[in-house]
């Protein structure tokens, strides 16, 4: 009996440590730096795809399964799932990942928020209360989310703590050496003018020193019309702004018609992981690339 | 805030009730209010989570009027997978039933709902208990308890306004026992095909009394088929092509009856207790084929088997085959607006053929509250 037990004993810890923390991750820029710090303790599952617009998953009912049977749910936090999320939660019937439970993580947490509005008005397209949601593609603000997974991910399994924390600590230690690379690549191009589709990219450019302020879609959410492209090409001539920024899942052809008339270039680029070519490896390959590209596409224009 | 507007003609002179079935649908030439819906949404506490949706809508004399179309509260933290649901709402009943005008992908509702489950569509207040099954894939049961009377109950205790329906008038008895609720089931399960293709179908089936007589019940099952693609690369949703499909089918046991006069004689006529079979479906198609510009095309279809009363005093034009083609194109300037134009080909068994052009637009005011899938 006792030989019994203490197999049984054995077995179930063994499974304890089996037992790995089951994540849902709204999207794939919050997945990469949750697995960072999650590592070999956390299962991750993603629901937005890399390639498609984050404003408009579909509430596919194969997520309410997933979200049904997760420990955590990591989701933006600024509303930028409030199109998808809110049916996928109702129908999931989970209580662990109910508002306000530690399985609830939201990444906006100690992040300061851009473009917060004065003004509620949708007269100024789809804007979002809380601030511009696309806030994670800033290595700050991604240090900020993989400082605040250590803490949630230990309230989870606190017997891993001290992995999250050096797992995090490894993460951050690698931002910390890259920011600098970084920097030091964009240095050169401060004050440099960049024109992108979407509003979505001012994190990024108010961290390395771009000027953005042209945007193809008259407002955010509204589609480009030809007297507002026309006034985008007049103003790109006047600055000089020779760089277009598109992300995958926005309309190249566009960005292509108002560069051929400028004599800019058109360069992909992705707030997520796996959104273009080379980002596959996570959060540092893709502002690596980002990086990367930005520099030669503004030094082979200039 | 969603108010729906509609703007159009037709050929046919019984448009309200003759060729658009639905409460919603545009009823008339000119302009029709089709209505102006608030929908709230929330949690109501740590335990429950709320929603509410009012229509406020202008008769075609100009009156208007208020319809409390959905007010519950749902649990949120249930053991066991569990959901209860308890107030006024929808049936899940297939999937057009559950929808608001809002979401649908015409400008009208199909004619199969409206023949079977009346203007409104069917809904009353009640319970529903609902659970996820641990399947790998979704998979979902529902059972419904709700009262049976009213308007809002088409084909089971609704007097009808006192006029003949399926040659008799209905009485508007009170609850006698727990077998006059209306009860009602439905199965549905999803599958990804691919990374970007879906499937939702489903199994549905009401039971409860009608009023036709002493011992008279109703049955109506249903099945339901939607399926998407939506682009890997998609933006704002587009591009996309759905498929939605639905198919009805009701047994009517109505009582025997000496109350109306169907031979136009002045005399009430004699119709013995039968059972009356109808059965409609529909079919659509959506393609999303650039940002903000949807076309549509639905075939309708709906039938019904000949009655003994029909055999004996004549036909009754409200359960006659009819045909009805519609092609659509929709525009939304963004997601808060849309602008559609649609053409409806109908061709009734007795009546003929009509051709009836509606445009309708929409705007959104307020928050947009998430779509289902």
């Amino acid at each position: 009996m006792k030989k019994f037990l203490f197999v049984m004993i054995n077995l179930l810890l063994a499974f304890g440590a089996q037992a790995k923390l089951n994540i849902v991750v709204t999207t794939p820029d919050l997945a990469s730096i949750a697995k960072a710090v999650g590592g070999e303790q956390v299962e991750i599952t993603t629901l937005a795809r890399p390639t498609e617009d984050p404003h408009f998953v579909d509430a596919k009912p194969s997520f309410v399964v997933k979200l049904n049977k997760a420990d955590a749910l990591i989701e933006g936090g600024a509303e930028l799932e409030a199109g998808w999320l809110p049916p996928l939660l109702a129908g999931a019937r989970n209580p662990k990942i109910q508002s306000g439970q530690p399985g609830r993580i939201q990444c906006n947490e100690g992040v300061h928020m851009l473009e917060v509005p004065s003004q509620l008005t949708r007269a100024e397209g789809d804007i979002h209360p809380l601030g511009n949601p696309h806030y994670v593609v800033d290595p700050v603000n991604a240090r900020i989310i993989a400082e605040h997974l250590v803490v949630a991910f230990a309230k989870l399994e606190p017997g891993a703590a001290e992995t999250f924390r050096t797992n995090g600590k490894l993460f951050t230690d690698e931002l910390d050496a890259k920011l600098t690379e970084w920097s030091a690549k964009l240095a050169p191009f401060k004050g440099a003018k960049l024109v992108s589709y979407h509003k979505s990219w001012p994190y990024f450019a108010e961290r390395f020193g771009l000027e953005l302020d042209l945007f193809l879609e008259p407002k955010p959410g509204i589609p480009p019309s030809p007297a507002h492209l026309a006034a985008v090409i007049a103003k790109m001539k006047e600055q000089h702004a020779k760089v277009i920024i598109v992300d995958p899942y926005l309309n190249r052809k566009t960005a292509e018609t108002v560069a051929r008339s400028t004599g800019a270039v058109v360069l992909d680029v992705s707030q997520f992981p796996g959104g273009v070519k080379g980002t596959e490896g996570g959060y540092v390959a893709l502002v690596d690339y980002l990086v990367n590209s930005l520099a030669k596409a503004l030094a082979n224009k200039n | 805030m969603v108010a729906t507007f509609a703007v159009g003609g037709s050929t046919a002179n019984d448009i309200a009730g003759g060729t658009q079935l639905g409460g919603h649908d545009p009823n008339q030439r000119g302009f029709t209010v089709q209505g102006a819906e608030l929908n709230l949404q929330g949690g109501v506490d740590p335990y429950f989570r709320g929603n509410a949706n009012i229509a406020y809508l202008l008769g075609d004399s100009g009156e208007t009027g208020v319809e409390l179309e959905e007010a519950w509260l749902e649990t949120v933290a249930l053991p066991g997978n569990l959901q209860i649901r308890a107030g006024q709402y929808l049936t899940d009943f297939g999937r057009i039933n559950t929808q608001h005008p809002h979401s649908w992908g015409f400008v009208d509702a199909p004619i199969v709902s409206g023949r079977l489950l009346g203007e409104d569509g069917l809904r009353n207040p009640g319970v529903r208990l609902s659970w996820l099954a641990p399947t790998p894939f979704y998979s979902e049961l529902f059972f419904g308890m709700q009262n049976s009377q009213g308007g809002t109950a088409y084909s089971f205790r609704d007097n009808h306004d006192n006029e003949a329906f399926l040659g008799r008038l209905n009485d508007e008895r009170g609850v006698k026992a727990f077998s006059d609720m209306l009860f009602s089931t439905r199965y549905a399960a999803s599958f990804d095909l691919s990374e970007t293709q879906t499937l939702l179908g489903g199994l549905s089936a009401l039971f409860g009394p009608n009023s036709s007589g002493g011992d008279t019940d109703t049955q109506v099952y249903g099945t339901d088929v939607y399926w998407k693609w939506k682009s890997p690369r998609a933006h704002g949703g587009f591009p996309f092509v759905s498929w939605q499909t639905e198919a009805m089918f009701r047994r009517y046991v109505a009582g025997a009856s000496t109350s109306v006069d169907l031979n136009a004689d002045s005399i009430p006529d004699f119709v013995p207790r039968e059972t009356i079979s109808d059965w409609g479906m529909y079919t659509q198609i959506l393609w999303g084929f650039r940002p903000g510009w949807v076309a549509g095309l639905r075939g309708d279809f709906v039938t019904g088997q000949q009655a003994a009363y029909e055999r004996l005093y004549g036909a009754d034009l409200s359960r006659a085959q009819r045909w009805r083609f519609s092609p659509n194109l929709t525009w939304y300037p963004s997601e808060f607006s849309k602008i559609r134009l649609q053409y409806n080909y109908d061709d009734r068994e007795a009546i003929g053929v009509d051709h009836s052009v509606w445009l309708q637009f929409e705007f959104l005011l307020g928050a947009h509250a998430a779509h289902k899938f």
